[in-house]
């Protein structure tokens, strides 16, 4: 009987944690599929409406911006196109410096090691006016590569797999060596497929990190043609619905990298701590 | 690092290289060049500049809008872990009790982590908005809302948003930390002592220890740098500088004030805070907390 009621205890704070957890996100859905001259006059609202394919498409396919130059689509493109940039090149410039550090006899270690890692101690956030001189004195404002490149400049990758690489058992090296691999194949052939999990949780979250940036996108790009859509948001302008159904098309891809790969991400993660 | 190293001249700084290019060009430049900018200073058109010693920090210190903003971020960061590490930690301890739909619930409270801060922001304007907002009704209602004149008010408004998504975060941790200790300790515990509460204050939290710390650095971190979309897109440091953080004002009085010095300085205040937690977090916690 005790058990019963803990039980039931325990599902109603749950259920409790998921109203808040969800509800906001299901008014501003339910929001989204009414048409903005109801929710002007109604406010927001519970329940579906009826205009979600025309409040959709026509926020997907419609030209905004200042200037009219760029579409929903062409802003999950840009962000796709910036998130993928940014996990591929922290994981594979990651992934070889860990290497380098962990496994070989380097001079000044411990200078690099200090140089590499006391990055960490300095977010975007804290170089943001000068990243923008030092990009624009490179001309890569505007461009893919002024927004992937900074982002990547990141440490936090380089800590996981080091980390990891630390946690392998020496006797795969001795082994390996006695065979006679060489350090590339080594690296290749054994590290690699060693990593997966690691690999996959790292892109997971590094994809996450660069689609939701803010401020970097907001600063790199004059040109509408290089428009997020985390920053779109807030620079797009549109009827009400049609900012609620962006709101909402906005966090449909990491959510889903998210809810589909939690236990890889998970995973990944707690093989560190 | 390692006892059984590779032994070569020149493969380990290939391996190194991009990583070093990378950081050293997009990282140590602007970092040096934030250096140059707090220790000069520009006359009013940008024509000139000159050394400037310890100027801009001297200005900053006499500065009122700065220890506002200081003030803000301590409070700021300091909410929100409690009320985040909380929530997440009791949704946690029921999540990993029950039978029935363990996995729904994971699923379902794990998912705004995701969601970016400044599109939390966006949807939190919403709930705050005085045409349609929810929140700003049933405030409003309650003791006469109005965030852009009332500090109290705008920060219920700001807390409320830079919470929100963090408990996800804190949720997930917390649960990846319960699950990882080991049943016979549990088990044996059940033994020795039947109350529930009094178990989980004596047994379960002091395991959960080194979880904890790591959410309280976390949390902290988000508060100070993470929440930069959430500002801009709700307050916007109103009222007045009120609700700025110190990572926001830096941005507005760099960016949009273009005083270069002081948002040069503000960047290296902050980097010293940054350090301070690392070393603390490093030393105190690293070194102290092992349970097993």
């Amino acid at each position: 009987m005790t058990k019963y009621i803990s039980s039931t205890i325990n599902h109603f704070i749950l259920s409790i944690g998921l109203l808040i957890m969800v509800v906001p996100i299901w008014i501003i859905f339910a929001s989204s599929t009414h048409s903005s001259l109801f929710i002007n006059t109604n406010g927001l609202q519970f329940f579906l409406g009826d205009n979600f394919i025309d409040n959709y498409s026509r926020v997907l396919f419609k030209q905004s911006g200042f200037f009219n130059e760029i579409t929903a689509l062409k802003m999950f493109l840009n962000s796709f196109v910036m998130a993928t940039g940014i996990a591929t090149l922290s994981v594979i410039t990651s992934l070889m410096a860990a290497y380098g550090l962990v496994y070989f006899k380097v001079k000044y270690a411990t200078f690099i090691f200090w140089l590499i890692f006391i990055t960490l101690l300095v977010p975007l956030e804290l170089r943001i006016m000068p990243s923008y001189i030092v990009m624009s004195k490179l001309n890569l404002v505007n461009t893919f590569a002024g927004l992937i490149l900074p982002i990547s400049a990141s440490a936090i990758a380089t800590f996981f797999f080091r980390q990891f690489y630390k946690s392998i058992p020496d006797e795969l090296l001795e082994a390996a060596k006695l065979d006679g691999t060489n350090s590339w194949s080594f690296f290749i052939d054994f590290l690699i497929p060693l990593s997966k999990t690691m690999i996959a949780a790292v892109f997971i979250f590094m994809f996450v990190f660069g689609y939701n940036q803010y401020l970097w996108p907001l600063i790199m790009t004059t040109s509408e043609q290089y428009w997020t859509v985390v920053m779109g948001l807030k620079t797009m302008y549109g009827s009400i619905s049609d900012r609620f159904a962006f709101v909402i098309m906005s966090m449909i891809p990491p959510v889903i990298i998210i809810i589909f790969l939690q236990k890889l991400f998970i995973q990944g993660i707690f093989q560190n701590k | 690092m390692k006892k059984v190293q590779f032994k070569s001249n020149y493969s380990q700084y290939f391996f190194l290289a991009p990583q070093l290019l990378i950081l050293l060009i997009f990282l140590y430049w602007p970092i040096i060049q934030t250096f140059k900018d707090a220790f000069t200073m520009q006359d009013a058109f940008g024509f000139g500049s000159q050394f400037a010693g310890f100027d801009n920090f001297l200005f900053i210190f006499s500065d009122p809008s700065y220890f506002t903003a200081f003030k803000f971020t301590i409070i700021y960061s300091f909410v929100i872990t409690f009320i985040t590490g909380s929530i997440g930690l009791l949704l946690a301890v029921q999540a990993n009790k029950v039978m029935h739909g363990k996995s729904t619930y994971k699923t379902l409270l794990i998912w705004p982590y995701a969601i970016a801060p400044a599109v939390v922001g966006v949807m939190a304007n919403y709930f705050f908005s005085e045409r349609y907002g929810l929140l700003h009704h049933l405030f409003n209602n309650l003791w006469g809302f109005n965030w852009y004149e009332n500090v109290f008010d705008a920060y219920i408004y700001v807390i409320i948003a830079g919470s929100w998504k963090q408990i996800s975060a804190n949720f997930i941790f917390f649960l990846a930390g319960l699950q990882a200790i080991q049943k016979t300790v549990i088990e044996a515990s059940i033994i020795d002592c039947k109350s529930n509460i009094r178990r989980f204050w004596t047994i379960t939290f002091p395991l959960l220890m080194p979880t904890t710390f790591f959410l309280i650095i976390i949390n902290i971190t988000y508060a100070f740098f993470d929440t930069f979309g959430i500002i801009d897109t709700t307050t916007i440091g109103a009222p007045g500088s009120e609700t700025k953080t110190l990572v926001y004002k830096a941005y507005i009085d760099g960016f949009k004030g273009l005083d270069l010095g002081s948002a040069g300085a503000q960047s290296i205040m902050m980097m010293i805070i940054v350090l301070v937690i690392t070393i603390f977090q490093f030393r105190y916690i690293e070194g102290k907390i092992h349970y097993n």
